[in-house]
């Protein structure tokens, strides 16, 4: 009921709204008017429309007289638009063939001063509406439904949580970490701030509840290749790259480790220690399976004359017989209803900061080489030694705040949240096993805003004596005689200047967005912040979610912060996730983009402008021609507008259904 | 074939370049098929018949006068009235007839101003005694009547009441071909209608419409004379303000085969309103700039804006009735 | 000239969710302002093109404004940024033919009921004066060619 084709017969309703439209104009007088104009069956007005009575009177009316259309003139649509949607879809009509004419908020409350004048614009008002509701259709919210599985990409502490909280929701999640491992960056912490808690003391279990979990699978050392689909349904291409090893046979015995004759500098220690080419990350790695570097990996990279390698001896003596030298790439489809990007940071290259010095002395490190050093599982079992050689005990340890931070000469100018924070932690571990030794901080700023963070500050200042200098540094020096670093210093609140000579500077390095989030970011479209991070849908209100339809963000890759942030990000991206899988469908919008492709020239131009990439040029019987993803179209009405043929039109809202409205209100 | 019983053929000229009556010409071996079943019984430009043969004919004694050129002059005005009543048909051909053409950007100035620049203050003009156009002139041998010079450029059908157009500057050959063709096969289409040149734009039928990158993003628009473009490229999508978009198609693409970006001379499809209007949106939206500055900076090789979007249509559309003419 | 009885006829293009807002705020909060406009609801800026607003001056109205949300504030993202485009092409023309005063662009958002009504005073009055005395527009660039 209700097509375009049909005569329209349409009630105008007005609202007295009490006194507050009433007391201004003469509601029987545009009653009167309204019936007067062209297709209107009947015309009422009555105290309060959106009351019951006012309501049935509308319900009744359809019936009686067969209306398909019709026109209430009262308060703001963005007040009672849903309610009389509802209302005339109760008697049996399309929601979409409900025109409102503001005659409150936007005539008698505004022009009360000038009450002919307010009955002159309501009249108009009122006829452009009739005019509109001529030209209404009925209109389709489509229910789509929704895959009830969600991928994670990253394995870190956000995206960790994040599975686990779909996982024990009862979805079924996929979760891809392109490393050997999941933990992320906080496995690679000694203990975290403020509790100083062991990190990988609280990380285990979490690593461990997401590997036994029924409703997790685990796809390690693999990565996101392709995306195609939309919310509730996406079709997600996973490169599972080999490791040569047989995660069904490997006991992680380590055998094949002690004999191979191959190494190289070991990633989870940031090249201070040496790993096998074929290695396990970390003892605690999830899962626990030994990978095969080939890039390392002599059976890989070297051959005899004869064209045999000349190295197999893991495979020789694994006691499982796991290894597999002949594992090939997999690639896997999975189909999700959501997807959470959890895929973290990367530090600041410290090397882009010339004046520090980084790479030209080894006794000036970043932070988590620093943290590698103090973590028991490191290269020095805990111990604070200098690099290369593992034979000094730094008695003087500098740190530098805000290096790749707050920073124009590096084009960082955001603040990374953790750092003031890190070095705090930093400075008392150390402190804690040099009790003798100094810690300087030189810092800009202290920021320190979280829960226990001041006092924490404060207890290295006032418990550890650690000794903080209010200057930005301008350059570290190397001592040509003794080959120590000297960090140059100007004390912004005394005034003068020093020249620290430090056994280890420590470099607080910032936090940038990983390469990984910027290849994901690419997949999916969303699209990234001035900063380079994935950009929220809105920065107060929806912090997790991004332009595209359900795709979420989580922790480090959404922006720089803590861990506590991190996990209460994953949770909510979860959340919202949840949101969209729970219901089991997803609506779109009436009021869509929609393309008549007799007239579509495949030009292109709507393409460009839409913000959802909703649109897309397909070839149908040999033309190019638009084609609208009605799921994706949030019903902006650019790409009508930019339409140079008129081909595209937005629903509810065309061109012949906005310029008759145009052309009353101009005349009238 | 008998003389009775061909169609006959009126053509005249408006305000024209001659181009649309070299378009009737370029037909080439096909005006020949056409001189078959046509009787031309009035072509200024070609043949001998006067004014007077006209109004000796019965009303409605012409099957169908093609006429060009847009209103400038009274005499037009009088005789595309006198034609539009001894005929059946009246087609408005080529863009001036159609729309306006590239003289009705004139509408943009005053009358007056108009004439002080064309006779007097124009670098190339010689005229010591200022002398300007009359309507009467006293000459030696008798009182002259010269056309008025209207004070608008019009279209045809803002003139007299046209049945149907066909469009181009000039309409090609194929476009001409097959609008006779229709208008011979007594099959005729609504009113109104555009004959011989197609529904949907330039762009559908262009060869390099398949190169347009996924999204289009000028920074800056360019000007044809300032670099060669790559003939293999859309031109739109190289910074070149191509109206294939927004223009109807039929020509083939032909300006933009030559590697030179479409001006538009099709006219708008059928939904839209006013051409210039639509070019500017669907340019305004391909602008990869996000304020105002960064868009005038877009466009600041194209110099005359309006020029450019209203080329042939000026006087047609919703612009028309709005410009308050300038006097300089 | 003068037209002392001149109620010029405003047409403003509102988009749902903020400046529509805003309209209403001014509303809610009882600030009076002119009769002389008349809303146009779409749902974003940018789907006023220039034919709407030429169609509008064509038909009768004195003047027509566009509103929208603050750049960065879009609703949909990026859609008044092509608002702003388009606008600023169709200016450039309208300047041309005398009359780049009577289209306006402005943004607004949902809180600045004040804000609006206190636009369209101002707005009314400067088209009411425009009226009475015409303004000879000069080409933007060289004149003549």
């Amino acid at each position: 009921m209700g097509g375009p084709s049909e005569q329209p017969r349409i009630g105008v309703y007005i609202c007295h709204c009490g006194t507050n439209i009433a007391g201004v104009i003469n509601v029987e007088e545009l009653t009167k008017f309204a019936s007067s104009l062209p297709n209107v069956v009947i015309a009422k007005n009555y105290q309060f429309m959106c009351s019951k009575p006012g309501q049935e009177m509308i319900i009744e009316d359809i019936k009686q007289h067969k209306l398909n259309r019709v026109v209430v003139a009262a308060c703001s649509p963005r007040m009672h638009e849903p309610t009389f949607r509802r209302c005339i879809q109760s008697a049996g009509l399309n929601p979409y063939l409900l025109e409102m004419v503001n005659i409150r908020e936007h005539c008698t409350w505004v022009h009360e001063h000038e009450p002919d004048k307010a009955l002159e614009k309501s009249k108009a008002l009122v006829a452009a509406a009739v005019t509109r509701a001529n030209s209404l259709e009925p209109l389709e919210e489509k229910e789509l439904p929704v895959v009830k599985s969600a991928l994670v990409i990253g394995g870190g502490i956000a995206g960790l949580f994040a599975a686990l909280t779909l996982a024990n929701s009862g979805i079924k999640v996929y979760l891809v970490e392109s490393s050997p491992t999941i933990g992320g960056k906080m496995a690679m912490l000694d203990k975290t701030f403020p509790t100083l808690d062991c990190s990988k003391c609280i990380l285990t279990p979490i690593m461990n509840e997401v590997a036994n979990h029924p409703n997790i699978e685990l796809l390690t050392y693999a990565e996101v290749v392709d995306v195609q689909g939309s919310v509730g349904d996406f079709e997600v291409k996973v490169l599972l790259k080999p490791r040569y090893v047989d995660p069904a046979k490997c006991k992680a015995c380590g055998e094949c480790a002690k004999k191979c004759p191959a190494s190289a500098p070991n990633e989870f220690d940031l090249g201070l220690s040496k790993r096998k080419a074929i290695y396990l990350p970390f003892p605690q790695a999830v899962p626990t399976i030994y990978t095969i570097d080939p890039n390392v990996c002599l059976y890989f990279t070297k051959r005899d004359r004869m064209g045999r390698p000349i190295c197999g001896v893991c495979q020789k003596i694994c006691p499982a017989q796991a290894v597999d030298f002949n594992m090939q790439p997999k690639t896997v489809e999975i189909n999700v209803g959501a997807v959470i990007i959890a895929t973290g940071f990367e530090t600041f290259d410290p090397r882009l900061k010339k004046e520090y010095k980084y790479g030209v002395s080894p006794r000036i490190i970043t932070s988590l080489e620093f943290e590698r050093i103090l973590c028991a599982t490191g290269p020095t079992g805990g111990k604070v030694l200098c690099p290369p050689d593992w034979k000094e005990v730094p008695k003087r340890v500098v740190f530098i705040q805000c290096v790749g931070s707050r920073d124009l000469t590096v084009d960082v100018p955001y603040c990374s949240k953790v750092c003031c924070m890190y070095t705090a932690k930093q400075a008392i571990l150390y402190k804690e096993r040099v009790p003798d030794g100094e810690a300087y901080v030189i810092y800009i700023d202290v920021r320190a805003a979280g829960k226990g963070f001041e006092e924490f500050y404060r207890r290295a200042v006032e418990e550890f004596n650690v000794t903080y200098i209010k200057s930005r540094v301008g350059e570290v020096v190397i001592d040509p005689e003794t080959n120590k670093p000297i960090v140059r210093v100007e004390d912004a609140l005394t005034g003068y200047m020093m020249e620290l000579e430090a056994d280890l500077v420590v470099l607080a390095v910032g936090l940038r967005p990983s390469p990984s989030t910027l290849k994901i970011a690419e997949l999916f479209k969303v699209s990234r912040s001035p900063d380079g991070f994935l950009q929220e849908l809105h920065a107060k209100l929806y912090p997790v979610q991004t332009a595209v339809d359900g795709v979420f963000i989580c922790g480090c890759a959404q922006g720089p912060k803590d861990i506590p942030d991190s996990v209460a990000q994953a949770k909510a991206a979860a959340s919202a996730a949840l949101e969209i899988l729970s219901q089991g469908f997803v609506k779109t919008i009436g009021y869509v983009a929609s393309v008549d492709k007799d007239l579509c020239s495949g030009c292109g131009i709507c393409v460009s402008v839409c913000p959802y990439d909703a649109i897309a040029i397909k070839v149908e019987n040999g033309r190019r021609v638009a084609s609208v993803e009605d799921v994706k179209c949030k019903g902006c009405g650019s790409c009508a507008a930019a339409c140079p043929s008129g081909a595209m039109q937005q629903k509810h809202f065309k061109d012949a259904q906005l310029i008759p409205v145009v052309k009353t209100l101009a005349k009238m | 074939m008998n003389p009775q019983t061909k169609v006959k053929i009126a053509f005249y000229w408006n305000a024209s370049c001659g181009g649309c009556e070299e378009a009737i010409v370029d037909l080439g071996e096909d005006l020949f098929k056409v001189l078959e079943v046509v009787d031309i019984v009035f072509w200024p430009v070609a043949l001998d018949f006067k004014l007077e043969d006209v109004e000796k004919l019965p009303d409605g004694g012409i099957d169908v006068a093609i006429i060009n050129g847009g209103i400038r002059f009274s005499e037009h005005e009088k005789v595309v009235k006198l034609l539009r009543r001894k005929s059946k048909i009246v087609v408005a051909y080529g863009s001036c007839a159609h729309l306006g053409g590239i003289p009705g950007l004139a509408n943009l100035w005053s009358k007056a101003t108009i004439m002080d620049y064309v006779y007097l203050r124009a670098p190339s003009v010689v005229n010591e005694s200022n002398v300007l156009p009359k309507e009467v002139v006293q000459t030696d041998v008798g009182e002259l009547e010269l056309p008025a010079f209207l004070d608008v450029l019009k279209p045809l059908n803002r003139v007299i009441d046209v049945d149907y157009y066909v469009p181009g500057c000039p309409p090609t050959p194929n476009v001409t071909l097959k609008a006779i063709e229709t208008l011979l096969s007594g099959k005729l289409p609504q009113k109104g209608a555009v004959l011989g040149a197609d529904v949907r734009a330039v762009c559908d039928t262009c060869p390099l419409n398949e190169t347009k990158p996924e999204k289009l993003a000028i920074k800056e628009f360019r000007r044809p004379h300032a670099f060669i473009p790559d003939p293999k490229k859309c031109l739109l999508a190289q910074g070149l303000l191509c109206l294939g978009p927004v223009t109807r198609g039929g020509c083939e693409a032909s300006c933009v085969k030559a590697n030179m970006p479409c001006t538009g001379c099709f006219g708008p499809l059928d939904n839209v309103i006013d051409f210039g209007a639509r070019a500017l949106s669907f340019i305004a939206s391909i602008i990869d700039q996000k304020d105002e500055e960064g868009i005038r900076k877009a466009l600041g090789p194209v110099v005359d804006l309006v020029g450019q979007v209203y080329k042939f249509s000026l006087p047609s559309g919703l612009l028309k009735d709005l410009i308050k003419r300038k006097e300089v | 000239m003068s037209k002392p009885d001149f109620e010029p006829k405003i047409i403003v293009f509102a988009c749902n969710w903020c400046s529509y807002a805003a309209m209403d705020l001014a509303g809610t909060s009882r600030t009076q302002y002119p009769h002389n406009v008349r809303i146009v609801r779409v749902m974003c800026s940018s789907r006023v093109t220039p034919e709407m607003v030429l169609t509008a001056l064509a038909e009768g109205a004195d003047a027509v404004l566009i509103t929208g949300c603050h750049p960065g504030d879009c609703h949909y993202l990026v859609g008044n940024y092509k608002t702003l485009a388009r606008y600023t092409l169709l200016k450039k023309v309208l300047d041309e033919v005398g009359l780049g005063d009577r289209v306006r662009l402005e943004w607004f958002s949902a809180g600045e009921g004040e804000r609006f009504a206190q636009y369209v005073r101002s707005f009314v009055e400067e088209v009411k004066k425009g009226a009475l005395s015409p303004k000879s527009s000069t080409p933007e660039e060289g004149g003549l060619r």
